[in-house]
């Protein structure tokens, strides 16, 4: 929206895929409809940032070409494809931004594939878009500054929060209490999360060493190991877990662009320069979906990438406003440092994982299947275990599999992360229905087209 | 400096045809180098539609395609794991009086071929597959063709030639190959391989790798356009083409349909390729007309990759026409998948004996040095 917002400012009318019915993304997700409840009840600290970026479409009015409900499946060349209402439509464009975001970060354990499991951001979705709870008893687990933020969210509501537990160490955070000092808004209201969970009797447990969820047909205990070794037993009807964030970045896979390892997040990203821009011309890149910044850096990105966008059109950018949104960025690049050292990727819950254990939950595919294809039939890259043994080869095409599946391949070779590659991306991102294609095919442009013709006409 | 290597028969190309030659020189006793300049089996060989089918081939392909057919009965045992090998049958559908007219047609003369084809009026083949769309007015049934999985045949051959001494070599893309008078010299980035004989088996490269000996082929690049649906209840009993091509279709054991039809796009220099989303979507709509039932079903993926097509539809299989003890297989032409085994046997036969059991004269690679010559391939359809 920030991007959308600063190109309509220029003189532009940028259009805006939305894959969900209103702005606001994840972290601003609204309500499918008014539902009569107050932001702030909604998005707590946030709601003044909730709904400004809510207000950027009115504001904007019919400067901005707003369409929501519309999944952009596929991205070849200049054209991008385009699941809408009313069917399949298509959609040049001569200059894209990518602001396709990012989604938990998935890791296989012990009951994870049982009905009541969520993760943590579909917990928080559940709760702020359609105000419900995934369960009565709740209990959370992460390893990312999400876990106390939804810990708190759910505690609020009401909801009897059972446990919360962080797989990564306590001595992590306080090493690194210095770099998340560089956004004392943010350190602070950390420290006001963890003041308010241990009020609602929650207190964040760190350095977890192991979990898994018993149940029969559904979650009912979650059994844990804390940092001096000590099993416990928490009985519960659902549990939300996941372990940080992954970029959602197939569509700039399929753009083409360039990927790099990053190592202290362990995960791929698009190749992005510090103004926005991708490795292919006219492509960029806003948001979590080319590195994990959170809501104000896709804000601060989000707007200095349609600057970056401006002056590769020739037109006069704000030299002050650059220079302001460059500053801002670089103060939060070092708390995102220390954030991400903060929450060191938990490794040792894989190493854990037993031969029986589910990694590819589409397709049913095992740690052992995957580790035999590593042993006995030459897997050492991702694509090639994926072909061997379907691991990420189901509905979800590996966006929930595909991290763990590469960090147990890596495992089982010996190799590093980096080494086993990443999962190729293939249209459709997502599921699209073979119906869609008796609808026919629909080019957007050329339907405007026509209108503005018979509008001269 | 590179490292060097000899042996009695150097293979370009790690697809099935050249994996399943270097098993059989293996087992022939002959001493093998493999190049693949990526990894075996994921070129062609691993991207097609898994089609193990006789009917509707070239007449010209049958007697090959009769002699790999019981080669696949046996492969899982050869290979040591599944490749996924059903005898599902595979119907080619009529949806008009003509193309009816057609499949009689070509029943007659598959059965000279010993192929025996059965033709299925509307109300049989509406009985038996009572899940076919309205416009299907009859078909023709092979009962001994089926689908097997692609992904897994090419690099269970590249294993077996390991296992049996070859030396298969991967991310190894041959850059020059020369004759050296007694023989060949044949490199890539790191190696420099010294044979007796040579193979080419490059897929959609294996034109480059002809030119390197003066002969100039009119390969061109097939790009097969596919797509899979999510997991459904099992209900596509037979595999299933069509007169005339456009649409292909068969269900997996997983539940999963996989359709194809029509080409997407290719650059075979960048090696790079990618579905179409118009070719895409009226292989959907041609896949719903033959079976309605898959309406409800979302399509989750979409591929394609770059096989070797030649002018007239079938493959250049022999020695070379310029250069002794050079032997070509390339250019099948977006149905190779049933063949390979055979193909590997055969150059194996041509290496070991000089000459084969097969009928190999219809793949001569100077046949197109006069253009006049070739005839219309005599196929019902393209299909892999």
């Amino acid at each position: 929206m920030r991007a959308a917002e600063a190109l309509a400012r220029a003189g532009l009318k940028p259009i805006v895929l939305d894959e969900a019915e209103r702005p606001g993304g994840q972290v601003y997700r609204q309500p499918p409809v008014a539902v009569g409840r107050f932001s702030s009840a909604i998005y707590g600290f946030e709601a003044h940032k909730a709904d400004a970026i809510h207000r950027v479409l009115a504001d904007c009015r019919d400067r901005v070409d707003y369409r929501p409900g519309t999944l952009v499946w596929n991205l070849f060349g200049d054209r991008l494809d385009l699941l809408t209402r009313d069917g399949h439509a298509e959609q040049r464009f001569d200059r894209l931004i990518l602001a396709t975001g990012a989604m938990d970060r998935s890791l296989p354990f012990p009951g994870w594939t049982l009905p009541g499991v969520f993760t943590l951001g579909g917990a928080q979705i559940a709760l702020k878009a359609q105000g419900v709870s995934i369960g009565r008893r709740v209990a959370f687990v992460g390893a990312g500054p999400l876990l106390p933020l939804v810990t708190h969210q759910y505690a609020k509501a009401g909801v009897d929060v059972v446990a919360a537990l962080d797989a990564t160490p306590f001595g992590a955070k306080v090493a690194q209490a210095r770099g998340l000092l560089a956004s004392p808004a943010t350190f602070a209201k950390g420290l006001w999360y963890t003041a308010r969970n241990r009020l609602h009797g929650v207190d964040v447990k760190h350095g977890i060493q192991s979990l898994r969820v018993e149940g029969d047909t559904h979650v009912e205990t979650l059994v844990w190991r804390d940092a001096a070794g000590a099993e416990h037993h928490v009985a519960c009807d659902a549990v939300g877990a996941s372990f940080g964030l992954r970029a959602e970045a197939q569509l700039a896979d399929l753009a083409g662009c360039r990927f790099a390892f990053a190592p202290d997040s362990r995960q791929w990203f698009p190749e992005r320069s510090a103004e926005g821009r991708s490795s292919v011309a006219g492509v960029y890149l806003a948001g979590d979906g080319a590195r994990i910044g959170g809501a104000d850096v896709a804000e601060l990105q989000g707007a200095r990438t349609a600057l970056a966008v401006l002056e590769d059109l020739g037109r006069a950018v704000d030299r002050r406003e650059v220079a302001r949104l460059d500053r801002a960025l670089a103060q939060q690049a070092r708390f995102r440092q220390a954030l991400d050292a903060a929450y060191p990727f938990p490794r040792h819950l894989l190493d854990a994982i037993g031969d029986g254990e589910i990694v590819c939950r589409c397709e049913g595919i095992t740690a052992g299947t995957l580790r035999q294809a590593a042993r006995d039939k030459e897997a050492r890259e991702v694509n090639r275990a994926k072909a061997l043994t379907r691991i990420g080869m189901g509905r979800c095409q590996g966006r929930v599999c595909g991290e763990a599946a590469a960090e147990l391949l890596a495992h089982a070779c010996g190799s590093e992360l980096q080494d086993v590659g990443r999962l190729r991306g293939q249209p459709p991102v997502k599921p699209i229905p073979i119906a869609v294609a008796r609808l026919g095919v629909r080019s957007l442009e050329n339907a405007a087209g026509a209108l503005a013709e018979s509008a001269a006409r | 400096m590179s490292e060097r290597l000899q042996v009695d028969v150097t293979i370009i190309g790690g697809g099935i045809a050249g994996c399943a030659a270097a098993v059989a020189l293996r087992g022939a006793g002959l001493t093998v180098a493999l190049l693949d300049k990526g990894l075996c089996g994921a070129g062609a060989s691993g991207v097609n539609f898994g089609g193990v089918r006789q009917q509707g081939r070239d007449l010209a392909e049958l007697p090959l395609a009769r002699r790999a057919r019981p080669l696949w009965d046996r492969l899982n045992e050869r290979l040591g794991e599944d490749v996924e090998f059903h005898a599902s049958g595979h119907l080619k559908i009529a949806r008009a009086e003509a193309e009816m007219a057609e499949l009689e047609r070509h029943a007659k003369a598959a059965a000279d071929h010993g192929l025996r084809l059965q033709l299925l009026g509307a109300n049989e083949v509406r009985s038996e597959l009572p899940w076919l769309g309205a416009e299907v007015v009859g078909g023709s049934l092979c009962a001994e063709d089926g689908h097997a999985n692609p992904r897994v045949v090419g690099p269970a051959f590249a294993r077996l030639a390991r296992r049996l001494g070859a030396d298969v070599r991967e991310h190894a893309a041959a850059t020059s190959a020369a004759s050296t008078g007694s023989g060949f010299e044949t490199r890539s980035e790191r190696l420099a391989i010294k044979s007796r004989f040579l193979v080419n088996c490059a897929g959609v490269g294996a034109g480059k790798v002809a030119a390197w000996f003066g002969e100039d082929v009119p390969l061109t690049p097939q790009v097969p356009n596919m797509l899979v649906t999510e997991p459904l209840p099992f209900f596509i009993t037979r595999s299933i083409g069509v007169c005339g091509g456009g649409v292909y279709l068969r269900q997996i054991a997983r539940g999963n349909a996989i359709l194809g039809g029509g080409a997407g796009w290719g650059d075979a220099t960048s090696d790079r390729s990618r579905p179409l989303t118009a070719v895409s979507l009226a292989a959907m709509t041609k896949a719903l007309a033959i079976v309605p039932a898959l309406a409800g079903a979302h399509v989750i993926r979409t591929w394609t990759g770059i096989d070797g097509q030649m002018p007239d539809h079938i493959p250049v299989i022999g020695f070379s026409a310029t250069t002794p003890n050079l032997v070509h297989a390339f250019g099948f032409s977006g149905h190779g998948f049933q063949l390979g085994p055979v193909v590997g046997e055969i150059i194996a036969e041509l290496i070991t004996q000089g000459r084969s059991t097969s009928p190999l004269a219809p793949f001569a690679i100077d046949r197109f040095a006069n253009p006049a010559s070739i005839e219309p391939a005599s196929a019902v359809g393209s299909e892999q």
